[in-house]
């Protein structure tokens, strides 16, 4: 310790042992709440964008523009619809796929493109019947943007790779039909019907999606639909999901599709999480104001005790920047000891929130309470304590620096 | 309102001043602009030959911190730090010295105030005398030119009393340092080479 003013301030501070512990208690929980809600906040918000980003991937380009008279007259024949939104017209679905996704390629964001095909059937066990919807994937296409291996929970992905007629069916469906791995089931769509057997039950967690989606492969799909090419949508799996929205808005300029970002398409749950945090982060602020205020507090009341100190320092030739950063070099330990501490205290509740057993299956499925461990909350907190202590701490410090040290040494400071 | 009134007072190293005079007289107030700790409405105060009654707060506070001692009445020691560090802090702020040599001027004065022995005490741990002999160890720091003390026997015993005296007078002329100190008391204000009685805002 080398600077007469931190040496000072360490001294003044260690002084009011009370108070400084007071201070210090309030910054170590401001900070560690700081990170404890960030983790759990986003770790949950975080845990919903991995899911539903390995259901239906970062993009999804559906529905042809249709903006132009001619153009228009052109696609008018076949199974095509027409469909008005926002004041664009648009044909739907894909009617090109090959070239649209070698198109897609391009896009160095892009990871992954897969074409598929989409209708609503008819599944029947020798118990019940459901509707449901069916989707026609290559699947080596699909693995590429969505998380359908990981996603298995009975049977393989090989044997599904292997049967030309087998089906991945959502667990809530495969539940309600009472169908287990090998089991077969009839799918009927535009008064066809297909016998498929059930190569692998698959679990998301989004309940939703567990209850109505069943995978078969394309040519299996096309035929059971009737439409034999041409794809319903493309979905696209991103190297960076969060840039999503500009590539959509490039892909759209450039293929003239509707293309929706996930965001976009999640836009009710974001704007859930968003408001959640917020919620917390007003929450922590409170605490992190709590801090503040007792930091101002304890070198309000240093300031109270130490005017004859302020005075001595004064008249043996201390600027009054020199009692500013004394005071300010107080909040400065309180900060640093606060900070360190805080970020420990937040990593072990983090750690302990984490083991909290928490099922939850609806938007994620989950068994135990979710964290993200990011350096940012880490930063986030410390930066957050800094600014407001410091600020808090500026007041005393200045009303200290405009002390009159003739006016204390006389008895009439006021 | 002027509490001092066409006041002229010129100190000379190596020569011990007593101001003197009544409660209210104007003495302390002379004392605290001679100190640079005040600032006059009018009139002119030099150190060293350098006007400094109208220079700004940094530089009237660096010239107290190089040419100037205080001693005050209620010692002012900082309660929290050792005797060897309250003498070292206006050194340090000055930054003439390396640290060891700041640690063995401290020591030094420490040693001719007779307090060598409890170089390492807190100020808490120190009777109100050798606190004072602390302070005027502290005043000597920076080898000001001129030691101002406000009553710095005015709050010790007899005994203290004239060996604070004795201290502040022996060093300060050893070092050609100007003393000037406010005091009520008459064997002290005897004791100095000058004495300066003041009434009324005024020199008698």
């Amino acid at each position: 310790m080398t600077s007469p003013n931190l040496r000072i301030a360490y001294r003044f501070l260690t002084a009011k042992k009370r108070a400084m512990v007071m201070s210090l208690a309030c910054t170590i929980l401001g900070v560690g709440l700081f990170i404890v809600t960030q983790a759990t906040t986003s770790g949950f918000e975080r845990f919903f964008t991995k899911t539903i980003l390995g259901i239906n991937g970062a993009i999804r380009i559906e529905d042809k523009i249709q903006d132009t008279m001619r153009s228009m007259a052109a696609a008018g024949g076949g199974d095509s619809h027409f469909a008005r939104r926002d004041g664009v017209k648009y044909i739907e679905g894909i009617e090109e796929p090959q070239a649209l996704m070698t198109a897609v390629r391009e896009f160095a964001n892009v990871r992954g493109v897969s074409a598929v095909v989409r209708g609503n059937v008819q599944l029947q066990s020798p118990f019940k019947v459901e509707d449901a919807q069916v989707f026609g994937i290559r699947l080596e296409d699909h693995l590429r943007v969505s998380d359908l291996a990981e996603q298995v929970t009975n049977g393989s992905l090989e044997d599904f790779r292997n049967s030309p007629t087998g089906a991945l069916v959502g667990r809530v469906l495969a539940d309600r039909l009472q169908l287990a791995v090998g089991d077969s089931l009839v799918i009927s769509a535009r008064g066809a019907s297909r016998r498929v057997q059930v190569a692998a039950i698959y679990e998301t967690g989004y309940r939703e999606v567990d209850k109505t989606n069943v995978y078969l492969h394309q040519p299996e799909a096309r035929s059971l639909l009737k439409r034999p090419s041409g794809a319903t949508f493309l979905q696209i799996s991103l190297h960076d999901p969060a840039r999503a929205p500009q590539d959509a808005a490039r892909l759209e300029q450039v293929l003239r599709h509707s293309v929706k970002p996930w965001q976009e398409r999640e836009k009710t749950w974001l704007a859930v999480f968003r408001a959640l945090r917020i919620s917390t982060m007003i929450t922590v602020s409170v605490f992190t104001l709590i801090a503040s205020l007792a930091m101002f507090n304890t070198l309000a009341m240093i300031v109270l005790e130490k005017t004859k100190d302020i005075a001595i320092l004064r008249s043996m030739g201390y600027e009054r920047r020199d009692v500013t950063r004394i005071f300010l070099w107080q909040a400065g330990i309180v900060l640093a000891f606060g900070a360190v501490a805080g970020a420990l205290l937040g990593a072990v509740v983090t750690w302990l929130v984490s083991q909290v057993p928490l099922p939850i299956n609806g938007i994620f499925k989950t068994d135990r309470f979710i964290v993200t461990w990011d350096p940012a909350h880490y930063a986030g907190a410390v930066l957050t304590a800094v600014v407001m202590v410091m600020v808090a701490s500026l007041i005393p410090a200045r009303r200290a620096a405009r002390l009159e040290p003739g006016d204390i040494v006389r008895g009439t400071a006021q | 309102m002027h509490v001092l009134k066409g006041v002229s007072f010129e100190a000379q190293r190596g020569q011990v001043y007593a101001i003197v005079g009544p409660s209210g007289c104007g003495k302390s107030t002379l004392l605290y602009l001679l100190g640079l700790l005040d600032r006059p409405d009018e009139g002119e105060i030099e150190i060293n030959g350098r006007r400094m009654s109208n220079h700004d707060d940094a530089a009237r506070t660096a010239a107290r911190g190089e040419h100037i001692g205080f001693v005050f009445q209620f010692h002012f020691l900082m309660l929290e730090f050792t005797a060897l560090e309250n003498v070292m802090m206006p050194m340090r702020k000055l930054g003439r010295l390396p640290p060891a040599a700041m640690r063995d001027r401290a020591h030094a004065l420490l040693d001719s105030v007779g307090l060598g022995a409890k170089t390492h005490r807190l100020g808490t741990q120190l009777s109100g005398g050798e606190q004072q002999r602390v302070a005027i160890a502290r005043a000597l720091a920076n080898q000001p030119a001129i030691l101002l003390a406000d009553e710095p026997t005015g709050n010790l015993d007899v005994r203290n009393s004239n060996l604070v005296f004795d201290l502040l007078t022996r060093l300060a002329k050893d070092n050609g340092q100007a003393v000037v100190l406010v005091t009520h008391n008459p064997e002290i204000a005897q004791r100095c080479d000058v004495t300066r009685p003041m009434r009324d805002g005024l020199f008698a």
